[in-house]
């Protein structure tokens, strides 16, 4: 057994070793322990080296506040950062240090010590600004890198985030927590008790304590036994309640679900009530070398010795302000530990602290003016306060005391206010925010009596009933007289041990101007990163309350942010991943798609569609082109079903219409159907589409798929806000009527060959014309619009009928050899037909002059959404960009997107490359651009400047294909 | 993440919800206005520090549009003012 590892006492189970490895050292532990215990068991004191001056650094804190022992796990465990004081041990567990190269012990880094008067806070920010930070941040990042992030998710069990509601929400299961948990559980309140700790207990855990004349921990286990028994409360160990927002939302991470399959679970909490019962955070004295190894807090040699039964030292000082560090050396002590002095700053030490330790020396109205020892403290150098001769005293372990700072983390979060108090010398809950209270030593409440009344009072007004009885408990008083820093001695004194900032760092930045607390954070990152102001902060504030002789009060603290401990990114997004965050949409033909080997993509909206069906053997651009040409000169088919499709029913849709579009629609009619634009009030194009009228009070309006959600939106916003008394009613129907569009000269004798009762002769059923009727005996609507500028029949059925009306169509146009068509020759056929496509011809800056679309501008219509700002806009610009079709010189793709200089120079742009696609129909690339005052510059040569050349191409109309549109009203 | 009343659902969670801006004046006949109001009325949004009427659509619960008042220094939802609608 280890040499530091006591015989008995701890919570931790001897009967159940655990072999671990730490920076490549195999050792042992107990089930119980946390690494960094295990570590201190086993005698390994040097675990770190810090964040900046790469000094030697040991195991400080034994819960959250860890500041100085960051350890990154590998293996299953893979993580960064992670404090050792809260990483439960577990057997084959494997971790190193961060911030070290090769190893603490031997660390090449540690150079910067002896330079380290040459680095102080704000070095960074004033030496490496020239030419740029970009040029010198990749060196400084790998010098300065904590852990590394895993490589890869971890590959047992997956994350799952949850929602939750209570009455009340409990953020700590201490003395307070359990008190207010077992006060409103009883009542019947539905109650969430959670706790950052492997069990329940808080401070009760690391101190001896009694509750009702027994072992406190005893008191502890019949609560939670109890609370265990009430189906209205959910308590949970080892989770913590890490933000704290608006409407009392509370983030709770549970790291150890109940659960094989779950690493974690984040709890999303909407609570009636919220308890803060943090407790509180033992500060550190701020002296010289006060971050050497063995340099510990008290409460954390308390914790070692009495929860997990290790001695951190053998030979110890205590340093203290206030009372509490007697009862640490008395438990130091009782441990078999040589207590060698305790030096307290006050010169009155109260009778009650003395008499718990009456066989150690006290030395009262003393300091330490410095810890001695290299890679571990030998012993420490006392002097009077009020100056005088200094001496030395060997130890091995140094455990210090500033006082106990309230973790008002969360309360803050809340934006609850604080105060400062004079009595306890640290900041206090003050003005609640949201529906919130402190109990416990997060309040105040430093005395374990106080703690359990202020736990109760709480639980009973949660509650809304009287006061329970409170056990008998018995607690030193609190006395503390502050101590900020001690001035005397030598050698860096740290403030902020995870983030290296020392008093010299707080006062380079305070002679520099940097006088507000928030700049002095910022300036030297005192109080960033994962520690958040946990052990530092106060001393921080206070180090600046002495410099400016300004009471802390008035300085305030530094915002509190979340997470207030390290959350993994993978508890915050959960199952949350892409697919499930934005599913995909599928049409009924996915399958047949896939099965007919369909290239599929994303087009628009998350909607799954085919963007080509190669054959074997075929080349992308040959593929493509087969297609354009089976359209062009036979007959294709494509599923057009994701285009969003709405219903509008009522007396005054025609008269909504007309105020969205801008052309007249309510003089259309009923059988026929019209193309039409919409505008932004602000004369944005922000869709275009085609509306059907079935009847007088009856429309079908389709919309482009991507914008589909966005127009819904716009309809609905309107109508209900600005329209409410319109008799309109809108329905989204995209998934109820899918269709199947027969494209192509020959469309008409596959539909023929289908078989329909619709008369779809040219007079019947002209361009623009629909019907309702069969088609294949399938109820199905038949709409005459064009996509790709041919012939085309739209033939809309219900989605369980597609499959069935495809494979028909396929059966039927096989004589015709068709084929289906996918998004990238859909794509090619309408820019040859100069068709407009939003995001690529329509960018936010063109209106319907720019695009040649001047027509659908009704000129009769005194109003609609965008008339008057496109008039607005008009009349204030002469350069517009208007839309051009352009034939590359010589004949070549230009990408997408392309800039247009004059003469291809090195000037401002004149416009833009929108599309350019290779046209079966002209065999050659043809293109659409916006070219500024394009309309009048037909015939003229432009040029496409891109990064490695410079492409000429002539100008044209738009339209590359049958202009006068003879085709596609065929 | 705000908890939203809507006065058809009861208070439901601010991600069933897509916001919808402070509302905007009531739009006036633009021929009835000048140029320089009809730009201000575009472009102009309300802005305060404390409450302001603003508009959120529960579009992933009912579909209806709803109205509140929100202080923007605090997310509190709030009375409106004695002369608001």
């Amino acid at each position: 057994m280890p040499s530091n590892r006591m015989d008995t006492g701890g919570r931790i189970d001897r009967d159940r070793p655990l072999s671990f490895t730490f920076n490549g050292r195999r050792l042992q532990g107990f089930a119980g322990d946390t690494l960094a215990s295990a570590l201190l068991a086993n005698g390994v004191r040097l675990t770190a080296r810090s964040f900046k001056y790469h000094r030697p650094r040991g195991i400080v804190g034994a819960g959250v506040e860890e500041p100085s022992t960051l350890v990154e796990l590998l293996g299953d465990d893979a993580s960064g950062n992670r404090p050792a004081t809260t990483v439960p041990l577990r057997d084959g567990l494997i971790a190193k240090s961060v911030n070290c190269w090769p190893s603490p012990g031997f660390d090449m880094g540690a150079i910067n010590q002896l330079i380290g008067r040459f680095i102080p806070a704000g070095f960074y920010y004033k030496t490496f600004k020239w030419p740029g930070w970009h040029l010198y941040e990749p060196t400084i990042r790998k010098a300065a890198g904590l852990a590394a992030a895993p490589a890869a998710p971890p590959e047992q069990g997956h994350f799952e985030s949850r929602f939750a509601h209570c009455d009340l929400l409990i953020a700590g299961a201490g003395p307070a927590g359990l008190m207010a948990a077992l006060t409103a559980g009883r009542a019947g309140l539905r109650v969430m008790i959670a706790d950052e700790a492997t069990e329940a207990g808080g401070s009760l855990l690391n101190r001896r304590l009694t509750i009702g004349g027994t072992p406190a921990l005893g008191w502890v286990k019949a609560v939670v036994d109890e609370l265990a028994t009430l189906p209205n409360v959910t308590h949970l160990q080892n989770t913590t309640v890490w933000a704290y927002r608006e409407h009392n939302y509370l983030m709770v991470n549970e790291r150890a679900p109940d659960n094989p399959g779950l690493l974690e679970r984040n709890w999303r909490v909407r609570a009636g009530q919220v308890i803060c019962a943090t407790g509180a955070i033992e500060r550190m004295l701020v002296f010289g070398n006060n971050d050497r190894p063995g340099v510990m807090l008290a409460s954390a040699a308390q914790t070692y010795v009495n929860r997990y039964g290790v001695r951190p030292g053998q030979r110890a000082v205590v340093f203290t302000n206030n009372n509490s560090a007697y009862a640490v050396a008395a438990d130091l002590a009782a441990a078999g530990i040589t207590v060698a002095a305790i030096i307290d700053n006050r010169t009155d030490v109260p009778e009650e602290a003395r008499t718990l330790v009456e066989d150690v020396d006290v030395l009262a109205g003393h300091v330490v003016t410095g810890a001695r020892g290299a890679r571990q403290v030998r012993g420490v150098t006392i002097a009077p306060v009020d100056g005088g001769a200094s001496r030395q005293i060997s130890c091995d372990l140094l455990a210090h005391s500033g006082g106990w700072n309230p973790a008002v983390h969360l309360w803050s979060q809340s934006r609850g206010n604080l105060r400062y108090d004079d009595t306890l010398t640290s900041f206090l809950p003050d003005q609640a925010a949201q529906d919130a209270t402190s109990v416990g030593a997060a309040n105040g409440q430093m005395i374990l009596a106080d703690a359990l009344g202020s736990g109760a009072r709480a639980g009973a007004d949660a509650a809304g009933i009287t006061m329970p009885d409170i056990p008998t408990s018995a607690d030193l008083t609190y006395a503390i007289t502050p101590l900020w820093r001690v001035e005397q001695g030598r050698g860096k004194a740290f403030l902020d041990i995870q983030n290296d900032v020392t008093v010299d760092d707080v006062h380079l930045a305070l002679r520099e101007g940097y006088d507000n607390v928030e700049h002095v954070k910022r300036y030297t990152t005192g109080g960033m990163g994962i520690d958040q102001g946990k052990t530092g902060n106060i001393n921080i504030i206070g180090t600046v309350a002495m410099q400016q002789g300004a009471p802390l009060e008035e300085l305030g603290t530094t915002t509190f942010r979340s997470p207030y401990t390290p959350v993994s990114f993978g508890a915050i997004g959960g199952l949350r991943e892409d697919s499930v965050v934005l599913p995909y949409r599928h049409t009924p033909l996915t399958a047949w798609n896939i099965k007919n080997e369909a290239f599929m993509y994303e087009s628009g909206a998350r909607w799954r569609r085919p963007g080509y069906f190669p054959q074997p053997g075929e080349s992308f651009q040959e593929t493509v082109n087969r297609e354009c040409r089976i359209v062009r000169n036979g007959v294709g088919v494509y599923d057009g079903s994701p285009l969003g499709t709405f219903e509008f029913k009522g007396r005054d849709v025609g008269r909504f219409l007309d105020h969205i579009y801008t052309n007249i629609m309510s003089t259309l009619k009923p059988g026929h159907g019209r193309y039409g634009l919409m505008l932004s009030d602000d004369g944005l194009i922000i869709d275009d589409g085609v509306a059907l009228r079935l009847s007088e009070h009856r429309w079908i309006v389709s919309t482009s798929t991507g914008h589909a959600d966005a127009m819904n939106s716009h309809f609905e916003e309107l109508l209900q806000t600005q329209f409410p008394d319109w008799n309109v009613f809108v329905t989204t129907v995209t998934s109820q009527w899918n269709n199947a569009t027969i494209c192509g000269p020959l469309a008409r004798n596959v539909m023929q060959a289908l078989g329909t009762d619709i008369d779809i002769s040219p007079a019947a059923l002209p361009f623009m014309g629909f019907a309702d009727g069969h088609v294949a005996g399938i109820p199905a609507r038949l709409v005459r619009v064009s996509f790709t500028g041919e012939l085309s029949f739209e033939v809309n059925v219900a989605p369980r009928h597609l499959p069935a009306l495809w494979d028909k169509i396929m059966t039927a146009g096989a004589p015709f050899n068709i084929a289906p068509i996918g998004s990238e020759a859909n794509h090619v056929l309408r820019v040859e037909k100069g068709f407009l496509s939003l995001g690529h011809e329509v960018d936010g800056t063109v209106d319907p002059y720019d695009l040649g679309l001047g027509w659908v501008m009704s000129k009769k219509k005194t109003d609609y959404l965008g008339k008057h700002a496109v008039a607005i806009r008009r009349s204030g610009t002469t350069n517009r960009r208007e839309l051009v079709g352009i034939l590359p010189q010589p004949d070549q793709m230009i990408p997408e997107g392309a800039p247009l200089t004059p003469g291809g120079e090195r000037r401002p742009t004149e416009g833009l490359v929108t599309a350019c696609v290779y046209s079966t129909v002209h065999d050659r690339w043809v293109g659409l651009a916006l070219l500024e005052n394009g309309h009048s510059r037909h015939g003229e040569t432009v040029h496409a400047r891109l990064k490695d050349k410079v492409i000429a191409a002539r100008v044209t109309p738009p339209i590359h294909y049958d202009a006068v549109g003879e085709r596609l009203r065929s | 993440m705000m908890n939203i009343p809507c006065p058809f659902c009861g208070s439901r969670n601010e991600a069933e919800f897509a916001f919808g801006g402070p509302v905007k004046p009531d739009r006036s006949d633009p021929n009835t206005v000048s140029e320089e109001e009809w730009v201000a009325y575009l472009t102009q949004v309300p802005n305060p520090l404390g409450p302001v009427q603003e508009r959120w659509w529960h579009v992933k619960g009912c579909g209806m549009w709803l109205t509140i008042w929100r202080d923007t220094r605090t997310h509190d939802i709030v009375e409106g003012p004695a002369d608001a609608e």
